[in-house]
């Protein structure tokens, strides 16, 4: 039986099942026990928002507090996941990827090919991404784009509870280096979530939403801003047919290609910054491999260019919003050769 | 004082997931005098259309919901009273309504809610709507789940107890479906009456549910007052073997949706929800396994129906109903067999209204 449950609750029920599944999955980082010298029950703190909280009392044992030195722990979980553990290891701000990013992306990432498929690194990293939180310059960063140029990881986006569970179940069990983003704005949203354990294939977007004027592809916490903006939108006439990716890396290009061979409008929508992202790649891909559906050119949604700003009102203009969305729609579907 | 001769139509609830309804269109205007079962108005589920039939006859006064509005469930769609009663207290009934949807007290309402229930071994979950009569229980068919019943269920338990349950690997049943056999599956429709108390009751089952009660019924006949079986598996050999393995292997909804469409006479009845709610269905740990194994139950290795359900039921001295969908594609309708309706396979959902009748 489904029942609502916020997308931070997911993630834990997520692992948790995992753990009671498989005695190989542990899960570690900063704080996600209790902290140094702490009772350590009770009083956890289950990493920085909570997520972990309540595994330290169930999992005796499996569930690790590290020293705030991410590349020896992003190090050991890889090393583990070789050795034949199942590690959860989260990284508390995507934004501290630079200094773990040797274990990522030269090490976890290369291991099945460069032993010729001989040596399996079933590792996630769990990491909090995305702006909204007030949370300045180096902690809201989206630099999902940065793992998904790199060829042997997996990149997860969950934009919702259900999603959330499902993809980070399929996470742990899948035996490549998987980065699983969790959008910081998203962890106290709630939705219907089965109650048993279920996984949900990488590369099989989700088409929230149908309709035949364009397609928004949204990623993240924005398909909940493209969800108001269709609905708007409807009311005016325009139907919306919003595909989330659920996951970036794979992509599924099919039902985005489809998608727009039947709207020929294409709009993307990331709150990362423009350059080398999310939204350049998609924009690419559907231009190249659907050019003869297009009836008006892309737009793009995103950030600007900037670092994400501290002053609230600064950051409330960098994030894009319904408003800014459907502004794209229009311009999309108002365009004339 | 409440005016007794005062009746609302209010909208359904078609299925557990049903919270609101969208108006598409009414059949019939303010003025008009209706008779009970009329066909009324079309309502747009997230999940499918139906037409809703009145569930109470007399002069049409006003009709609130326009078309296009989406209203929660129970909200009044019409009022119906005989030309004696005042406009002034039609209107107030009116004003009640409208007042109703605005506060959002009907949103909150969730009503009955399934209930689970251990039956040798397994986790059975079920539903009961309404009280009395000689209970009838509605068994589903391969891949479906009690929610299948969405139009059938509601209208049957006016006046009397209606039961719809999850078979063993569907629904929100555990997914442990033993040896997947016709027999166990039989055995858990028997051990699932005596768990509830039902000494006896009108067993109504749809394809692979339809030679499940068959099963029970041979095996304990005295529990069965009467057997309906909705486009049954085992009438002839013939089967879409393409779309049952398929429906077992498929993983993404560009494999499902094409599929599904071979459900239905009308394939503009597979919506988005449909497709998204039988994929949130087969990710659950366990279903891939329990589709597999009941498949060898309905299917031989040469792709011909596996079951004969006429077989089961020599000698079973209980009425049997037949009923056909005239456009099944997946089991197709064998000559001289049974009655027929406008509807593909999913006869249930797609002639509710007429397999309704069939069962009063």
């Amino acid at each position: 039986m489904a029942r609502s449950i916020t997308y931070r609750e997911a993630i834990n029920e997520a692992l948790a099942q995992e753990m009671e599944r498989d005695p190989s999955v542990i899960v570690m980082g900063e704080d996600n026990a209790g902290g140094q010298g702490s009772p350590g029950e009770e009083d956890a703190w289950g990493g920085v928002l909570g997520v972990t909280k309540g595994l330290y009392h169930r999992f005796p044992g499996r569930v690790l507090d590290t020293p705030i030195s991410e590349s020896a722990f992003i190090g050991a979980a890889v090393g583990a996941a070789t050795g034949g553990l199942r590690p959860v290891a989260e990284l508390m701000f995507i934004d501290f990827m630079g200094v773990c990013f040797d274990q990522i992306f030269n090490q976890a990432a290369k291991f099945r090919y460069m032993f010729g498929g001989k040596a399996v690194t079933p590792v996630v990293v769990r990491t909090m991404w995305g702006a909204g939180l007030r949370a300045a310059a180096q902690h809201s960063q989206s630099l999902l784009s940065v793992f998904t140029h790199i060829p042997g990881l997996k990149v997860v986006a969950p934009s919702n509870a259900y999603d959330a569970k499902g993809l980070l179940i399929q996470s742990i069990r899948d035996d490549d280096p998987v980065i699983f983003a969790e959008h910081k704005m998203l962890y106290n949203v709630a939705g219907d979530v089965p109650e048993e354990s279920y996984a949900i294939p990488f590369g099989e977007a989700n088409i929230v939403r149908e309709g035949g004027d364009v397609t928004i592809v949204a990623i993240g916490r924005m398909v909940a801003m493209a969800q108001d903006a269709a609905t708007e939108l409807a009311s005016s006439g325009v139907e919306c047919e919003i595909v989330d990716p659920r996951t970036v890396s794979p992509l599924d290009t099919d039902t985005i290609l489809e998608s727009v061979e039947n709207t020929g409008r294409l709009v993307v929508v990331d709150e990362a910054n423009p350059r080398c992202s999310l939204a350049t790649d998609i924009a690419a891909t559907v231009a190249q491999d659907a050019f003869g559906s297009l009836r008006a050119p892309i737009q793009l949604v995103t950030g600007p260019h900037t670092p994400v700003p501290f002053a609230d009102s600064l950051e409330d203009l960098f994030i894009p919003d319904a408003a800014k969305i459907a502004g794209a729609v229009k311009t999309a579907v108002d365009y004339a050769r | 004082m409440a005016d007794e001769r005062i009746q609302r139509v209010t909208m359904p609830k078609w299925g557990l997931s049903m919270k609101t309804g969208k108006i598409v269109e009414w059949f019939v205007a303010e003025g008009d005098t209706i008779a009970k079962g009329d066909d009324v108005v079309d309502i747009e589920t997230d999940k499918i259309a139906g037409t809703l039939e009145s569930p109470v006859g007399g002069l049409i006064r006003r009709i609130i919901a326009e078309p296009g509005a989406d209203l929660p469930v129970g909200a009044v769609l019409a009022v119906v009273a005989p030309s004696e009663v005042a406009d002034v207290d039609v209107d107030a009934v009116v004003e009640e309504a409208k007042a109703a949807i605005a506060s959002g007290a009907l949103e909150e309402d969730e009503g009955p809610q399934p209930q689970l229930v251990e039956v040798g071994g397994h986790t059975i979950s079920y539903l009961t709507l309404g009280e009395g009569g000689e209970p009838v229980v509605l068994v589903h068919g391969f891949g479906g789940d009690k929610n299948s019943w969405l139009f059938v269920q509601q209208p049957l338990s006016e006046d009397r107890a209606v039961t719809v349950l999850d078979l063993p690997g569907h629904g929100a049943s555990d997914k442990d479906v033993g040896d997947g056999s016709l027999d166990t599956l039989a055995g858990v429709v028997i051990g699932f009456l005596d768990a509830l108390g039902i000494g006896r009751a009108h067993l109504v089952g749809h394809s692979l549910g339809g030679a499940v009660i068959a099963a029970a019924a041979k095996a304990a006949p005295d529990k069965v007052a009467s057997l309906t079986l909705l486009a049954p598996a085992g009438y002839g050999e013939q089967a879409d073997a393409e779309y049952l393995r398929g429906f077992a292997a498929a993983t993404s909804r560009r494999e499902l949706k094409p599929l599904l469409g071979r459900l239905f006479a009308d394939e503009s009845l597979v919506t988005r929800q449909l497709v998204d709610d039988l994929l949130r269905y087969k990710r659950l740990d366990g279903v891939d396994k329990a589709l597999a194994t009941v498949l060898d139950t309905l299917l031989t290795d040469a792709d011909t129906q596996a079951i004969d359900t006429p077989a089961l039921l020599e000698g079973v001295d209980v009425p049997v109903t037949v009923v056909w969908g005239e456009s099944d594609r997946i089991l197709p309708p064998p000559d001289g067999v049974g009655e027929r309706v406008a509807a593909g396979h999913m006869l249930h959902m797609e002639a509710a209204n007429d397999i309704v009748r069939h069962l009063r």
